[in-house]
């Protein structure tokens, strides 16, 4: 019984790891031997390990193409990235504390636009005409505003049910030592909220730095491209050069992967948090 | 030793007269400030409610940015009239809801085989969830390549297997938008299953013991403990991944930019195509549909799903 309790453990082990090889290890490799090719061995797209082993090289010339393009990008990515984030965190826990410790009679209200902003897609032309009006329109400022609009809802929902979970008596001990609303709120309770703030903080930047469709509309032009962009531009520029297409993604992909293995725990946190009710 | 002045922080906390340690009414007015709603609040209607309800003027208009004449419903009875336009809308719900259904499944496959005990088990969770963290543009091109009719790594095995050759995924009209599906579900997919790993480790284990109890065999352990008691993932998995997959755009733009021709055209590729083109009017009645189909569909499928929820 045991003997054959340990050889199915091998066996669906042994079956899932043929299968993830297959279908999620085979395309990352083919992205990484991709890149480390010349661009003549590239443009056959087989997969192989490459002859001529040049990854440093294509990774100097994807750094150099386009005059530095791929250097600016990643000053803008990092730029849109950090302000979004911190504003996201700040105005987001502001938020969901005053909505869930402060029965007010705007709750239902908020509560709906929350719900409104997680499930209806922006109207693209309205916003750029809005942004446009108030002079935002093509400035990194104005993305990183829109990033913050669009992001506020789930950050909102997730804080607000990690707030909750701490005591008020907290709120109280506070008040009872004299802490105004802006001392509780930020040397009290902010604190507290360390591991959400992770959460929220490396899950919203997987998502701005990612994002492609918001930076499209709404930041156009060469000088400020994010990264996703320079991806597109460096395929219609390198038709044949496949190997610095992969290069490019394999090198904007990395800032992602090392984030995934220093916060794996809070990754995971955030996106299942609506999995289990508690 | 040094001796610090006596602030009002350093005063020992006992109440002072002067503030009653019970919250009134006034007392919780004051300390938690509804102008806190205010900084993220303003960003949100500027930038978000506004270009909402103003879509709802703008898409009965023809439109330049700097002038806007009331045209009636001709957005609208242009969009339902030409082929490629309404096309999308089909196109739009075949793939929000085959993305939503194949993660649902797929994910739940998953799912159970990672959460037994079987080896390397930390690292097929891993490897499952790499895609989630690639960027759907690097996705998109990656695919491109490895989907190229003649040269492409899928192709060149499938005729090394068949002896034929095999179909053009993204250059055939009639499976260009399931292979973006598929595309989409391998980049989904991780995320679908760590939902689901969460929703079933969070069922008490007393569940599994009396199931072992009573002999109950893994078909049994599954189609009557997981399947009914992972409901919340479930439905956290198909609201997340329908509201994605409706409103999907960056993936269908980076490997078939809705073609070939207008065959995996989706309402979101549609407002941007005719944004780029100049027909501002028609882009944003592409967005009002857009958010009509999303709102019907996922709005009562969430009360439903979570009213189900309370029941269990």
């Amino acid at each position: 019984m045991n003997a054959m309790r340990r050889s199915s453990r091998w066996l669906i082990g042994s079956a899932g790891i043929a299968f993830t090889t297959v279908f999620f290890l085979v395309p990352f490799a083919f992205i990484f031997t991709m890149a480390a090719k010349d661009v003549n061995e590239a443009s056959m797209l087989n997969f192989s390990w490459p002859a001529h082993f040049q990854l440093l090289e294509n990774i100097v010339a994807v750094f150099q193409a386009h005059d530095y393009m791929l250097i600016i990008a990643f000053i803008n990515s990092s730029i849109l990235t950090l302000a979004s984030v911190t504003l996201l965190v700040l105005l987001g826990s502001m938020i969901a504390f005053v909505l869930d410790r402060r029965k007010s009679r705007l709750n239902p209200l908020i509560n709906t636009l929350v719900l409104a902003g997680l499930i209806i897609p922006p109207a693209v032309v309205p916003t750029i005409w809005v942004m446009q009006s108030v002079g935002i329109f093509k400035t990194m400022g104005g993305l990183i505003l829109i990033e913050v609009a669009f992001g506020l809802s789930f950050t909102v929902l997730t804080m607000r049910a990690f707030i909750a979970s701490i005591p008020r008596e907290i709120d109280e001990a506070a008040i009872v030592d004299g802490a105004g609303p802006l001392r509780l709120f930020f040397q009290v309770i902010f604190p507290l909220l360390r591991s959400v703030v992770v959460t929220i903080v490396v899950v919203q930047s997987i998502s701005v730095f990612n994002d492609f469709q918001n930076p499209l509309y709404f930041l156009p032009g060469d000088a400020n491209a994010t990264v996703q962009l320079t991806l597109f531009n460096f395929q219609s520029q390198y038709n044949t050069s496949y190997n610095l297409l992969f290069t490019n993604i394999l090198v904007i992909t990395i800032p992602m992967l090392v984030m995934y293995i220093l916060f794996q725990r809070q990754i995971v946190a955030g996106m299942t948090s609506g999995a289990v009710k508690g | 030793m040094s001796l610090k002045p006596i602030t009002p922080d350093d005063a020992p906390s006992s109440p002072s007269p002067m503030r009653p340690p019970r919250a009134s009414a006034r007392h919780v007015d004051a300390t938690y400030p509804l102008w806190f709603h205010l900084p993220g609040g303003i960003i949100f209607l500027v930038l978000f409610l506004v270009p909402t309800v103003l879509s709802f003027y703008f898409a009965f208009t023809r439109w330049t940015l700097f002038k806007a004449t009331f045209i009636g419903f001709d957005n609208f009875a242009l969009f339902f009239a030409e082929p490629g336009l309404i096309g999308s809308l089909k196109n739009t719900l075949v793939y929000g809801f085959l993305t939503s259904g194949l993660k649902v499944v797929l994910g739940m496959l998953l799912a159970v085989v990672l959460s037994s005990p079987i080896i390397a088990r930390g690292y097929l969770r891993s490897v499952t969830f790499f895609p989630v963290l690639v960027s759907t543009v690097g996705v998109g091109l990656t695919f491109q390549v490895l989907l190229d009719p003649f040269h492409g790594m899928v192709n060149q095995v499938l005729s090394g297997i068949t002896g034929r050759d095999g179909p053009g995924w993204l250059t055939d009209p009639n499976i260009a938008l399931l292979s973006v599906v598929a595309i989409d579900v391998w980049k989904g997919i991780g995320l679908a299953t760590l939902i689901y790993i969460a929703g079933i480790a969070a069922i008490p284990a007393e569940y599994f013991e009396a199931a072992r109890v009573d002999g109950a065999n893994s078909w049994q352990v599954f189609r009557r403990i997981i399947l009914p008691l992972s409901f919340p993932a479930t439905s956290t998995v198909i609201i997340l991944s329908l509201i994605g997959g409706l409103r999907s755009f960056d993936l269908i733009w980076t490997t078939t930019q809705g073609g070939p021709g207008f065959a995996s055209d989706v309402i979101a590729s549609v407002i941007y195509k005719q944004y780029q083109a100049g027909f501002y009017g028609l882009s944003t009645a592409g967005n009002v549909i857009l958010f009509i189909v999303v709102t019907v569909i996922v709005y009562p499928l969430s009360r439903w799903l979570n009213s189900k929820e309370t029941v269990l």
